[in-house]
């Protein structure tokens, strides 16, 4: 690998995690010293290593120079490592005077980012806010490529991140992994914006495959965080590993090459990933309590029977019982249609057209193509009018794209 | 849009008139596919909550006796809170209460506004 794909490499992956451990030691009031240190760390990589070559071990590397910014930069203000020293808790050890030891273990590191996942996820900033933050702190995204998934621009994504930072710092949050007795609250907050991490990348719109690729595998890479340490590893959180390893198992069967999206029951099931789909079997089982039964182990039911490609009564009733116990936990106007195309793969079209009508989701256009698609065959010309009408309130091109196919098919008929 | 008690009672007590297990079974998916269906419109107001079956009874000499209920042959089975437009509505609803099936019966009481 050349210098030139490297550094990027590694900025990805280890910007991250020496700013984790650095504002673990510092606190998130200085979070822009520890990242002004990373980033010099990164500049002198890069002048060093394309003047003397890349080191045999350039994280080795990386960590000592970070190491060395770190303690020359407390020297020179004295001020602040005085400052610092007083409110060390971290290191309960450390003696007036001595020298700040600087924890680039891979334990340490874990622990950083554990602290810093759930310093992200508070909820004194907004969800938006975490998701973009999220990608910039623990994950190593730039100001460009989080703009990119968001379909935004730079600006937009570097005032939300500024803002973010200050309230973290007004609030004076603590970087710590919560305690046993509150981990349950403080982690369903995190989960929340791992997911909405996850979906960012598999539901965008956005075209750039890579892009959205590489959230999906960040979100599990955080979710996977959680299950190696022994106090947050749950059952909600390995639900959560359990659903995105099911919908990831699809992510090359749903896109061409254009990347536009490819309807389920249009799917090459070759493409599908058996690896990921074991995983998910796997986390899912990890998951099963008696005691707790979370909205991430039902949506990961669901996309467990969504792995059999092949219709089954089972199959579908399966399905419809998960929806009418995620719906009952927690309204949402996507389960409530989905729950209703399930009913009428149990029930009959003609029982699920009577639900259907009394969900009264006239604004979603993904209500019109549910009418539309349980009329056709039953009543063409009623379907035909649904589908227009969910043409008419569709906004996005794929989704207008996908009602003008059904659109056409009814025509023929 | 009010919100609706729906008070679901049968005879739990006379060996007679139990559903089989198959029966009991079967049953178990109507009320899920019942409450999904409430679920699915938004209208379910409260989480739901399973009650035990066996309960106490407090009588006015503050005697506390065990069911049966020797004085009424049905007892609650359990309950849920709906939002409807009016009675109406919140009968409509109850009409598709799967405890009809076993004979039992479906109280329903508007809450009353706070005055």
């Amino acid at each position: 690998m050349t210098g030139n794909q490297l550094i990027p490499n590694l900025f990805r992956t280890e910007y991250q995690k020496i700013v984790s451990v650095l504002c673990y030691l510092f606190g998130i009031e200085h979070i822009e010293i520890a990242e002004d240190i990373v980033s010099d760390t990164f500049l002198a990589a890069t002048e060093s290593w394309s003047l003397h070559g890349i080191p045999d071990n350039p994280t080795g590397w990386l960590y000592t120079v970070a190491k060395n910014k770190t303690k020359n930069y407390l020297k020179r203000n004295s001020l602040f490592e005085q400052k610092l020293s007083a409110e060390l808790k971290y290191n309960a050890s450390l003696e007036t005077g001595s020298e700040i030891e600087i924890d680039l273990s891979p334990k340490n590191i874990t622990d950083s980012q554990l602290g810093m996942i759930f310093t992200v996820c508070n909820p004194v900033i907004s969800a938006e806010s975490q998701i973009a933050l999220a990608l910039n702190l623990l994950c190593g995204f730039g100001i460009q490529e989080i703009a990119d998934a968001f379909l935004t621009n730079k600006e937009v994504v570097y005032k939300r991140i500024n803002r973010a930072k200050e309230k973290l710092k007004e609030a004076k949050i603590k970087i710590e992994t919560p305690g046993l007795a509150e981990i349950n609250t403080r982690l369903e907050m995190v989960l929340t914006t791992i997911y909405l991490l996850f979906s960012e990348g598999y539901y965008s719109t956005s075209k750039n495959i890579t892009l959205r690729k590489d959230l999906c595998a960040e979100a599990m890479r955080l979710t996977y965080l959680l299950i190696e340490n022994t106090n947050t590893n749950t059952p909600a959180v390995n639900a959560l590993m359990a659903l995105m390893c099911f919908h990831t198992s699809r992510f090359d069967a749903r896109m061409n090459e254009e990347g536009e999206a490819i309807l389920y029951q249009d799917q090459d099931t070759a493409l599908w990933n058996q690896e990921l789909i074991a995983k998910g079997r796997y986390f899912l089982h990890q998951a099963s309590s008696l005691e707790v039964l979370t909205k991430y182990h039902l949506e990961a039911g669901i996309a467990y029977w969504h792995t059999f490609k092949e219709d089954s009564p089972e199959k579908w009733e399966g399905i419809l019982q998960l929806y009418n116990n995620l719906l009952i936990l927690q309204y949402s106007p996507i389960a409530a249609l989905n729950r209703t195309f399930a009913l009428s793969k149990v029930k009959g079209k003609q029982t699920a057209i009577i639900e259907a009508e009394k969900l009264g989701l006239t604004n979603n256009h993904f209500y019109y193509s549910l009418l539309g698609n349980l009329y056709t065959d039953i009543d063409n010309k009623q379907a035909l009018q649904h589908f227009e009408k969910a043409l008419e309130l569709a906004a996005s091109e794929s989704d207008k794209a996908m009602i003008a196919k059904n659109i056409a098919r009814l025509s023929t008929h | 849009m009010n919100e609706f008690l729906l008070i679901f009672r049968r005879d739990f007590m006379n060996k007679e008139a139990q559903p089989s297990p198959d029966e009991l079974q079967e049953s178990l998916k109507l009320w899920q596919n019942w409450f999904g269906g409430i679920a699915a419109q938004d209208k379910l107001a409260r989480p739901l909550q399973r009650w035990d079956g066996k309960g106490k009874v407090v009588t006015p000499n503050k005697v506390v006796t065990n069911g049966p209920y020797v004085e009424i042959k049905e007892s609650i089975g359990g309950l849920a809170i709906i939002k409807a437009a009016d009675y109406e509505e919140a009968c409509e609803i109850a009409k598709g209460c799967p405890i009809l099936l076993l004979g039992g019966n479906v109280e329903v009481r508007m809450a009353s506004p706070i005055e």
